[in-house]
């Protein structure tokens, strides 16, 4: 089984319409979407969901009014400024350390279970797919990272499945690193702008220091030629493949629009090389 | 006042709204706080005279003082501190991992023999400088750390309330997000107008709302894609605060990291609009609460 994560650094760069390509074109596979604070696969794959399961990660503090002093003994010892003026907590700052809780003289502080999310397992006309929707403005999206990538591998062991193809979040911090681990190949998606290239070089730079092999490939490559010639010559300097190039084009936009990949429009110069991408990388 | 610009969605024009913004106005401060992929500097351009570590409180055992109760390991709520009790033949050890470390500190505070004291471990660089006269902040996460909210509290500690200051928040909806807005006096929200877009705006707004802060919307690549955008906005009663069309000289521009405004100086009367437009809806927003 080989699992493969999409991730770019840059937002925008055209991860999700990659990855909803392959879906298109792998076989024997499982889809799983780890950017689960702005989640948009399910916009191309269309999942009925199987299984809803709640995402419990963390706890958070809650003041009891009625045993409050208002002594004002926790609110300076919170590293998260998480506590108000008025001693109610400001639950989406709380980061669940406890420490309020256990300072507090008079016992008025709990810190209660935090339900942060919900995560799914669901059928699509491409085959399995793992998804999840973290809570609004809630945090450990690196754990829900790690919780649907672990359901994605046993599922696709249980079912004898090829291939596990993961769309990744943008940046470079905890639900990268989590879309990280353990991953047989890195598909970095750029686009020709110094913005892209400036990101891609620093995702590049994360996948390196956890050991994981990467691939290039530059979207919109036509919107700047001269930008493009310099980002090859960095996957050249940096000994990273580059193993495609899509052209922009308005059946790209098209698809999106429609809610399809770009694969159901098989005669378009984006999935002829895209299916190249593919036969590449697999 | 604080604006900040975010999105939800990646890729939408958070950058190209905050920098043409921040450089058609007066008396500006800049802070980049999208630490994972910092890129205003790359339109700015700034003079950087000013280097500092970002750090977060790591613990650091005194082993002359710890006697290996496992306090610590009982207290951390993030699994950041092991501890193997002593036994007869053997002295006890306590192991930190610093990547879970929150910095919380709640293992030096609650420690029974005061033998926890923090130490700053590196997690990143905040830079600042100067671009003509508007003052520069932006920080840079280390690469292969994980926490970008210390980092991004960090660089907002710089901020100075004198100034129109400008946030460049980075994308999604969870807590790098929550860090970079909170506090802001308006949040104006990037989007797209595909179903992606949508998506992703929708739960950019229900995170502002949860959070308390009045915003608005900026449309940018207008002219592509479709109608809902405008459709929720007007059924949500969000004001559209600029539509930006698509136009291969914006996005060429953008690409050689030139901001529109120093290529085509006519924008800059839009982007004082698109300031006149918050100003005027913040004030609305703070007289509404003032009944």
């Amino acid at each position: 089984m080989k699992q493969i994560v999409i991730i770019s650094g840059k937002g925008g760069t055209g991860k999700t319409v990659v990855t909803g390509s392959l879906a298109g074109l792998a076989k024997n596979k499982v889809m799983v979407d780890c950017d689960v604070d702005a989640a948009d696969l399910h916009l191309l794959l269309h999942p009925d969901v199987r299984e809803r399961h709640e995402f419990r990660s963390g706890q958070s503090a809650v003041i009891d009014k009625r045993l409050c002093k208002e002594c004002g003994k926790c609110a300076p010892l919170c590293r998260f400024a998480a506590i108000r003026p008025d001693f109610t907590i400001e639950h989406f700052s709380c980061e669940g350390c406890g420490l309020c809780a256990r300072i507090c003289p008079h016992g008025a502080i709990r810190m209660d279970e935090n339900v942060a999310g919900e995560w799914f397992i669901s059928d699509t006309k491409y085959g399995p797919f793992v998804h999840a929707k973290l809570g609004i403005a809630e945090e450990n999206s690196g754990k829900l990272v790690a919780k649907i990538r672990q359901v994605a591998k046993e599922l696709a062991e249980r079912e004898g499945l090829e291939y596990v193809i993961i769309d990744g979040p943008p940046g470079i911090g905890c639900p990268v690193i989590a879309s990280l681990s353990g991953i047989d190949c890195a598909l970095i998606v750029t686009e020709p702008t110094l913005s892209g290239l400036h990101d891609a070089a620093r995702v590049i730079g994360v996948a390196g220091h956890f050991n994981i092999p990467v691939k290039l490939i530059v979207n919109k490559h036509d919107l700047n030629p001269a930008m493009t010639v310099r980002i090859e010559e960095f996957a050249r300097r940096s000994r990273v493949t580059l193993i495609g190039k899509i052209a922009f084009s308005e059946t790209v936009v098209k698809a999106v629009v429609e809610g399809k990949t770009v694969i159901d429009y098989p005669h378009s110069p984006a999935s002829d090389e895209l299916r190249s991408i593919w036969d590449k990388l697999k | 006042m604080i604006i900040s610009v975010a999105s939800g969605k990646g890729g939408t024009g958070k950058t190209t709204i905050a920098v043409n913004l921040a450089l058609s106005l007066q008396n500006v401060q800049f802070l980049d706080c999208d630490v994972e992929e910092p890129n205003a500097h790359i339109f700015l351009k700034p003079k950087i005279y000013g280097q500092k570590k970002a750090v977060i409180p790591v613990p650091e055992i005194d082993q002359a003082k710890c006697n290996y109760c496992g306090k610590c390991r009982e207290v951390c709520a993030y699994h950041a501190i092991a501890v193997v009790p002593a036994s007869v033949e053997k002295k006890g050890s306590v192991l930190i991992f610093p990547h879970l470390c929150h910095g919380c500190g709640a293992c030096s505070q609650l420690c029974p023999f005061g033998a926890i004291r923090e130490v700053d471990k590196e997690i990143g660089i905040i830079e600042t400088g100067e671009k003509d006269s508007m003052w520069f902040v932006h920080g840079r996460l280390n690469v292969g750390e994980a926490m970008s909210p210390p980092v991004i509290r960090q660089v907002k500690q710089y901020i100075n309330s004198s100034k129109t200051v400008i946030i460049d928040a980075p994308p999604g909806t969870s807590c790098p997000v929550i860090a970079a807005v909170k506090g802001s006096d308006f949040c104006v929200l990037v989007t797209e107008p595909t179903p992606f877009g949508l998506n992703d705006l929708i739960l950019a707004v229900e995170v502002l709302r949860k959070m308390a802060i009045p915003f608005g919307v900026v449309i940018n690549r207008a002219d592509i894609g479709d109608a809902k955008v405008e459709d929720y906005c007007e059924k949500e009663n969000i004001p559209i605060l600029m539509k930006i069309p698509f136009k291969k000289e914006i996005a060429v521009s953008y690409s050689e990291g030139i901001p529109i405004v120093e290529k085509d100086p006519s924008y800059r009367d839009k982007f004082n609009n698109l300031y006149l437009n918050i100003n005027g809806l913040k004030n609305e927003a703070n007289s509404h609460h003032k009944r």
